[in-house]
């Protein structure tokens, strides 16, 4: 009986009834089929483009754009290309969403944790921000921003000034520009210096308190060694450094750095409008936590603020991560909001001037959404990877 | 967003049209009598040239322009339908064939009239590139303007001068642009900008928005030249030449003397470019696929050039703008149509 068996090896079944080659054939025919189809789609959208006397292609990102941008991170002159102003557009909205998580990131924690209060009055109060906050569009709060605060700010020549250093008016706020003269690399490097050393400080205080249970006060330290350092690097190098000052010449003031107000109001309005959704992402992760860990944490001596700190946090991150991704990415795509109030980010600059002085709507609208999409993917990795360094390891 | 999408979706539409497009065997105007109107892109509210009124009707020059043509097709002017369109949104709509002709104080350009798959039809006003100053500024020339920010609105050809000008003059300039004039005008009413810069009949019509118009005045530099007209898409001749012959028709009116008012009793005239021009002889009409009385029912429904003129943006309009460059040629100005015959 038993050597019978071992004979008898099934028949290998044909491949068309091997369920394995059969998924793999019908993926790969799926696949062949979309791209024909999305070719199919370019193809004859530009045969009939080019019929109907539409130019198409890139080659007007060579050409030059011929218009003026408002606030550029790198040189920028009307007689620069279309191609620049897609960087210049593009840098914008990097910089107004980077400045956006971080604010929102940090008013989000402090009024998720302030809404968990036991103190009546603070928990009342950020129940009333977020409920505010997040029932009002973000289109209105851009506006109301905007236009509420630069009504209220003096002209040029009335500027609010401190010191003859910064000025306040409602062409922005103007302050010194650092110009490193030779020299000042000593104080860079006095400053990487610190910062590695910060960091082995961290690594070692962290082992000797595993060994000996001993805390050293790294928060002061480090900071110490970050001011010191490059202060006297800089004095030893005798203070390397100069000052555009913005001065008022007609209309404006021109040198030093100027904050335009539609980036102050679009940082402020998508900064409070994320954080309230934050908050309450917070609030939930916090929630999600068992009582227990905080009893445990508490009946172990650590104070309230180290329980939150190094207990409930952390087991709080777990479920807080994938919802805040979202938010981040939120924040980025509403970002593009900015071209109602004209500050230059990619949508206003790239999408809306460019696009109308070439008319290439197609390119211009492939490599903006083009964009979106790897800022969303960048971020999505990111968040993804941070994830899973504090997901929850099962031992 | 909104915009990402709104955009997105015009290029969908776009590609979608393209697609299909060949297909459509239809002329535009075989489209239009279908239908039963004409479908015009229009600004979203600039005084005298395109703005609806508190009962949702559109007025002003461009509006009438649109209306001509409906009353050349239907022999009815109220068969016009409006979409009222931002610079930026102008053309897509119309490659896209949302709409059938764009009368939205568009600057005739080689660009524009090259590369975009469209043809200008002609001019409907001639105007130039102008800047608004708030009057406490003291400034009186556009050469005293080094430094200045300007509000501009996004995807016009006033991005594009404004920059050729300063740069030619060795100025500085500061541009902040916005999507809609609402909003240009905002800006420069919180003092966001020196000064305002546009076609200057739009200054005009966006001075007259201000809550005090006398606090700012329109300077006397003139930085362009701004010919604006009605837009039909490339490759349908027929009906590039019925948009085209609709506006000849009442510039050759005023200068023929046919207004709405006259225009009965004219067509008992023995003056044979009059019989011509309203039909009363010869096959004009047909020969654009239109009927015989296309160049009558434009006259009594809309009127003649100076009329449409006269109604929008002439002398004791809000608007105030002298006839200038916009008189016929054998008044001084410019205004000159080919002859029906
Ligand atoms: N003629 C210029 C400018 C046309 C233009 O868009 N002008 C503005 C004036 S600020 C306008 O009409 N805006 C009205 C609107 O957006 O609805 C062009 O064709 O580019």
């Amino acid at each position: 009986m038993s050597e019978t068996t071992s004979q008898i090896t099934p028949a290998r079944a044909k491949p068309w009834n091997d369920p394995r080659v059969r998924s793999l054939v019908f993926q790969l025919v799926a696949i062949a089929g979309v791209m024909w189809g999305g070719w199919t789609l370019v193809d004859n959208t530009l045969a009939n483009m080019e019929a109907r006397g539409i130019s198409t292609g890139f080659g007007f990102l060579e050409q030059s754009a011929g218009f003026g941008i408002i606030m550029s991170l790198i040189p920028y002159e009307a007689t620069d290309s279309y191609g620049r102003t897609f960087w210049v557009g593009l840098l914008n909205t990097l910089l107004v969403s980077g400045l956006g998580i971080v604010a929102a990131t940090l008013l989000g924690f402090m009024i998720g944790v302030a809404r968990l209060s036991s103190n009546w009055l603070i928990a009342k109060l950020s129940l009333a921000y977020i409920e505010i906050i997040r029932n009002i569009p973000l289109l209105l709060q851009i506006f109301f921003w905007y236009f509420a605060v630069l009504r209220n700010l003096p002209s040029p020549r009335q500027s609010v000034e401190l010191g003859g250093l910064f000025f306040l008016n409602n062409r922005g706020f103007y302050l010194p520009d650092p110009i490193a003269l030779p020299g000042f690399g000593w104080v860079e490097l006095a400053l990487a210096i610190a910062i590695a050393s910060v960091i082995a400080l961290r690594i070692w205080a962290k082992r000797r308190q595993q060994a000996t249970g001993q805390i050293f006060p790294t928060g002061k330290v480090s900071l110490a060694i970050l001011v010191t350092l490059p202060v006297l690097a800089f004095l030893a190098t005798g203070a390397p450094l100069d000052w555009t000052v913005p001065e008022l010449r007609g209309f404006n003031f021109r040198g030093g750095i100027t904050i335009i107000p539609e980036l102050a109001a679009l940082w402020v309005a998508l900064s409070l409008y994320t954080a309230s959704f934050i908050a309450e992402i917070v609030r939930s992760g916090i929630l999600s936590v068992s009582k227990g860990q905080t009893e445990a944490a508490r009946a172990l001596g650590l104070r309230q603020g180290l329980t939150l700190r190094l207990v409930v946090i952390p087991q709080a991150m777990r479920v807080i991560i994938p919802p805040l991704t979202s938010q981040y990415l939120n924040l980025v795509k509403n970002s593009s909001l900015a071209t109602a109030i004209g500050y230059p980010d990619l949508v206003s600059v790239f999408m809306g001037t460019t696009l109308n002085q070439t008319g290439q709507a197609v390119e211009v609208v492939a490599m903006t959404m083009a964009v979106y999409l790897t800022i969303s993917l960048l971020i999505s990795f990111v968040m993804n990877l941070y994830n899973r360094a504090v997901a929850l390891k099962e031992r | 967003m909104k915009k990402i999408f709104s955009l997105a979706a015009g290029t969908a539409t776009l590609l979608g049209v393209v697609m299909a497009g060949n297909a459509m065997a239809n002329t535009t105007l075989e489209n239009i009598r279908e239908k039963g109107h004409l479908q015009c892109g229009v600004t979203s509210g600039l005084p005298g040239f395109s703005q609806p009124d508190d009962k949702g009707n559109w007025t002003g020059i461009d509006v009438d322009t649109c209306r001509a043509v409906a009353a050349a097709i239907f022999g009815d002017a109220s068969k016009a339908q409006f979409t009222p369109l931002t610079a930026k949104e102008r053309f897509t709509a119309l490659q896209s064939g949302e709409i059938d002709m764009l009368s939205r104080n568009t600057t005739w350009t080689l660009t524009r009239d090259a590369s975009l798959g469209l043809n200008f039809a002609g001019v409907n006003y001639y105007d130039g590139q102008g800047f608004l100053v708030s009057r406490e500024l003291g400034v009186s020339d556009a050469t005293e303007l080094d430094g200045a920010t300007a509000c501009i609105q996004a995807g016009t050809t006033t991005e594009l001068n404004m920059a050729d000008y300063f740069r030619t003059h060795g100025m500085e300039f500061n541009a902040l642009v916005f999507d809609t004039s609402e909003q240009t005008v905002q800006g420069f009413a919180a003092g966001r900008c020196d000064v305002l810069t546009s076609d200057r009949s739009q200054l005009a019509a966006l001075r007259s928005k201000l809550t005090d118009p006398n606090s700012a005045v329109i300077l006397p530099t003139i930085i362009s030249k701004e010919p604006l007209g009605p837009v039909v898409r490339q490759g349908d001749d027929q009906w590039f030449n019925i948009v085209k012959w609709t506006l000849f028709t009442q510039v050759n009116a005023e200068e023929l003397g046919i207004t709405s008012a006259n225009v009965d009793e004219m067509k008992s005239s023995d003056n044979p470019s009059i019989q011509r021009l309203l039909g009363t002889d010869g096959d004009m009409g047909e020969k654009l696929g239109l009927s015989a009385d296309f160049g009558y029912n434009i006259i009594k429904e809309v009127g003649n050039y100076g009329e449409m003129y006269n109604r929008n943006v002439g002398p004791g309009t809000p608007l105030d703008l002298e006839r200038g460059l916009n008189a016929l040629w054998t008044e001084g100005g410019i205004m000159y149509a080919p002859p029906v015959r």
